[in-house]
């Protein structure tokens, strides 16, 4: 015991007394955190648009004015033709372009019906659709308002926002970024660690130590889960102050998962440096194999609702989908583990056949 | 010249020679792109809803099938107790329930007015907000045809209405694909980038070998520019290769030129190789280098406008976004392929990227040393 508690120590100081490593591993969730608050929305907001008003009349100033105070969209510029939108889209800035057909005013008063044409620069098909959306329903309802006395009856729409009342981002991030921080952490750096052994050759001088091959192990991961947990408590603390994501339901729960998930991330990270000798392998393989897909594949940025049946089937096998859903669950849902049994026991399964497997390539020998 | 050849020949054996790192560099983008491109849609169908009709009358009857109808949602059961449905929606299993109160049909004839409920599950904000978008027009398209359609003649012939038609242009699919593969091509490219060469020169470091280059007579341009060039090909490669592969299984368009994309790519990769080959020469360790790489690397792709629209963010965060070199790379190629602008549309990004290039280059330069 006191050998492992050497050895544990050993582990430490390599930690410890690498400053850039450290102020990376600390700085880099509240850093993140920040950006994904602050900066990251794909809410709509003054999206530039170009209108074509070749009457301007009452009513096209009436929509137009509508349309620009809503706040989504700017005005960039007005069309003297409708052959310039081409070039207006093709150079970037004008999302939107809105045109009226000639005599709007008129038209609309005479034969109760006049046109509009919008055209979206749909090369981002996202934001075209819901510039596209916005801009329809505005018109649609400065149509209500002119027509509203004459529409005998109406239904309604009431609207309630479950779990996230102001529809911030930030409530989404959360989760996804210490899905993807305690990965990071625990996978790659605890790979990169044993393999970094390997390839200075002071592996070898573990392997011939009295210690036995778990111990070595064992120790090595340890302190990584501890910087793990740190990291954690960063992120639910800065969420939870800068950003009032809350924590409703029970805390000791929320850890007791994410402690879960750093064994299974742990495990996997010890699988990976089993299965090769240089830390630039190891590093590919966790960032282009674990990294990517927790970010895409696991509800974090996209979900997975949404996916073609065969990707959804893929995230199914990605750990970090079952952790984002517990964590959801948890946190903004207040749910206790009666709502979240199934996902736990599949981070076990999960954990315990990477440790399996990783016992079985275990190597005591060097090649 | 002859000196930098021989270094340029000692790289490529060394990743060449190297089997596992073969599949990685080759392999694994490719399978990432089809995956991911798969995989990153905000496209909006199939949106699970749960019906809570307390009415059961011609009127909620009529409007749940009009939601049934609509390709977008997906009704997954129905219930007569909301909270039935709502715990449904703590399990995660719906994403809405649709209530329609008691009495509402009779309200509706005798007030002229009702309401309907939508409750949203809103944790993925942008998703709620969508759904309840199409939720909104499907009703407002119900209020137009069947209670408009239904009431008696009495009703006024002299409603306007504006018809507005719309058209989405460079993509009228809205093939939410096309837009999403230049983009991942331009990560994979830097993540491939970044990486070889952030890890490179520390890796001589840490094995010691770097010692017998700083004995040698080559010089430092000699010895960077050396080290660059593997890289700065094997990532042209790459990215031809990608276009390739988007091209046969995306059928992307490539409206621009060409040329222009591997004129911007070649710039753009000695951005990301020189900024690499920095980080290289001020860590001590490869784990150290990796770290910093990572660091940039995810704040440089998360402001990159490749998920989320530039325009939406904070101005202060648009001005710091100008040192971003992703955000240049990733308009210039969806510019490029799906708008066919050209170069004059291009020219500010072009050039910022050149600017980048001669710095991040000059700096890396400047900041290998021999002695140790």
């Amino acid at each position: 015991m006191k050998r492992f508690r050497g050895f544990v120590l050993k582990e430490f100081y390599h930690i410890f007394r690498d400053y850039r490593t450290l102020l990376i591993l600390f700085g880099m969730p509240a850093v993140q955190l920040m950006l994904f608050g602050y900066v990251l929305t794909n809410e709509i907001k003054d999206a530039k648009i170009a209108i074509y008003d070749p009457s301007k009349d009452v009513v096209t100033r009436g929509i137009s004015d509508k349309i620009l105070s809503s706040g989504y969209f700017i005005l960039e510029r007005n069309l003297n033709t409708v052959g310039e939108i081409d070039r207006v889209f093709r150079q970037g800035d004008v999302k939107l372009a809105l045109i009226y057909e000639p005599g709007f005013a008129t038209k609309l008063e005479k034969n109760g019906k006049a046109r509009i044409q919008l055209i979206a620069d749909a090369s981002d098909p996202n934001t075209a659709n819901m510039l596209v959306n916005y801009a329809s329903g505005i018109i649609s309802n400065y149509l209500v308002s002119v027509n509203s006395e004459k529409v005998p009856m109406q239904i309604s729409p009431e609207v309630r926002m479950m779990y996230n009342g102001e529809l911030k981002g930030v409530y989404m991030f959360v989760p996804g970024l210490m899905a993807m921080l305690l990965m990071l952490i625990s996978a790659l750096m605890t790979s990169l660690s044993i393999t970094r052994e390997k390839e200075m050759g002071t592996m070898e001088l573990l392997l011939v130590s009295p210690m036995r091959p778990a111990q070595i192990i064992v120790g090595k991961v340890f302190p990584y889960v501890f910087l793990a947990f740190i990291d954690a408590c960063i992120i639910l603390v800065l969420g939870n102050l800068v950003f009032d994501v809350p924590i409703l339901g029970s805390i000791s729960l929320l850890l007791l998962e994410s402690f879960l998930y750093i064994c299974m991330a742990l495990s996997l990270g010890i699988l990976i440096s089993n299965i090769t000798n240089s830390q630039q392998v190891a590093m590919m393989i966790s960032l282009v194999a674990l990294m990517l897909p927790t970010i895409l594949l696991s509800g974090f940025i996209f979900p997975v609702e949404n996916m073609p049946l065969i990707m959804q089937v893929l995230c199914h096998i990605m750990p970090p989908k079952y952790y984002i859903t517990i964590i959801k669950s948890i946190m903004l849902q207040g749910n206790g583990i009666e709502y979240v049994w199934r996902e736990t026991i599949i981070l076990i399964g999960f954990t315990a056949v990477f440790l399996a497997l990783s016992v079985k390539k275990f190597n005591i020998r060097l090649s | 010249m002859r000196t930098i050849l021989y270094i340029i020949q000692k790289e490529f054996l060394q990743v060449f020679r190297n089997r596992s790192m073969l599949p990685i560099i080759f392999f694994v983008p490719v399978v990432q792109l089809i995956i991911l491109v798969n995989a990153a849609t905000y496209e909006m169908k199939h949106i699970r809803v749960s019906v809570v009709d307390l009415d059961l009358s011609g009127t909620s009857r009529k409007l749940v099938s009009k939601f049934q109808g609509s390709p977008f949602y997906q009704i997954q059961s129905v219930y007569f107790s909301y909270a039935e449905a709502e715990d449904e929606m703590k399990r995660g299993n719906i994403e809405m329930i649709l209530q329609v109160p008691a009495r509402f049909e009779r309200k509706l004839i005798k007030e002229g007015q009702a309401k309907v409920q939508f409750v949203i599950n809103a944790i993925n904000g942008q998703s709620a907000g969508l759904t309840n978008a199409y939720s909104t027009m499907i009703l407002l398209d119900y209020n137009r045809e069947v209670l408009i359609g239904n009431t008696t003649p009495s009703m006024p012939a002299n409603i306007k209405s504006i018809q507005t038609d719309y058209s989405y242009w460079y993509n009228p699919k809205l093939n939410y694909k096309t837009y999403m593969v230049p983009g991942i091509l331009v990560l994979l490219v830097t993540i491939i980038g970044l990486l070889l060469s952030g890890m490179n020169i520390v890796r001589e470091m840490e094995i010691g070998t770097i010692e017998q280059i700083n004995v040698t007579p080559i010089n430092k341009i000699q010895f960077i520019t050396g080290k660059l060039m593997p890289f700065w090909i094997i990532g042209l490669f790459e990215l031809a290769f990608g276009l390739t592969v988007g091209k046969l299984l995306f059928n992307i368009p490539m409206e621009g030129s060409l040329g222009l994309i591997f004129l911007s790519a070649a710039v753009y990769l000695f951005v990301i190789l020189s900024f690499g080959l920095l980080i290289s020469t001020i860590t001590h360790t490869q784990q150290q280098a990796m770290l910093v790489s990572f660091f940039f690397m995810v704040i440089f792709i998360l402001m990159s406008g490749l998920f989320t629209s530039i325009e939406s963010m904070p101005v202060w965060a648009q001005n710091l976004d100008r040192l971003n070199p992703v955000m240049y790379f990733i308009k210039i190629m969806r510019m490029v392929l799906l708008k066919g602008s050209g170069f004059a549309d291009i020219s500010a990004h072009f050039w910022s990227l050149v600017v980048y290039a001669v710095c991040s280059l000059g700096l890396a330069i400047l900041r290998y040393r021999k002695v140790s």
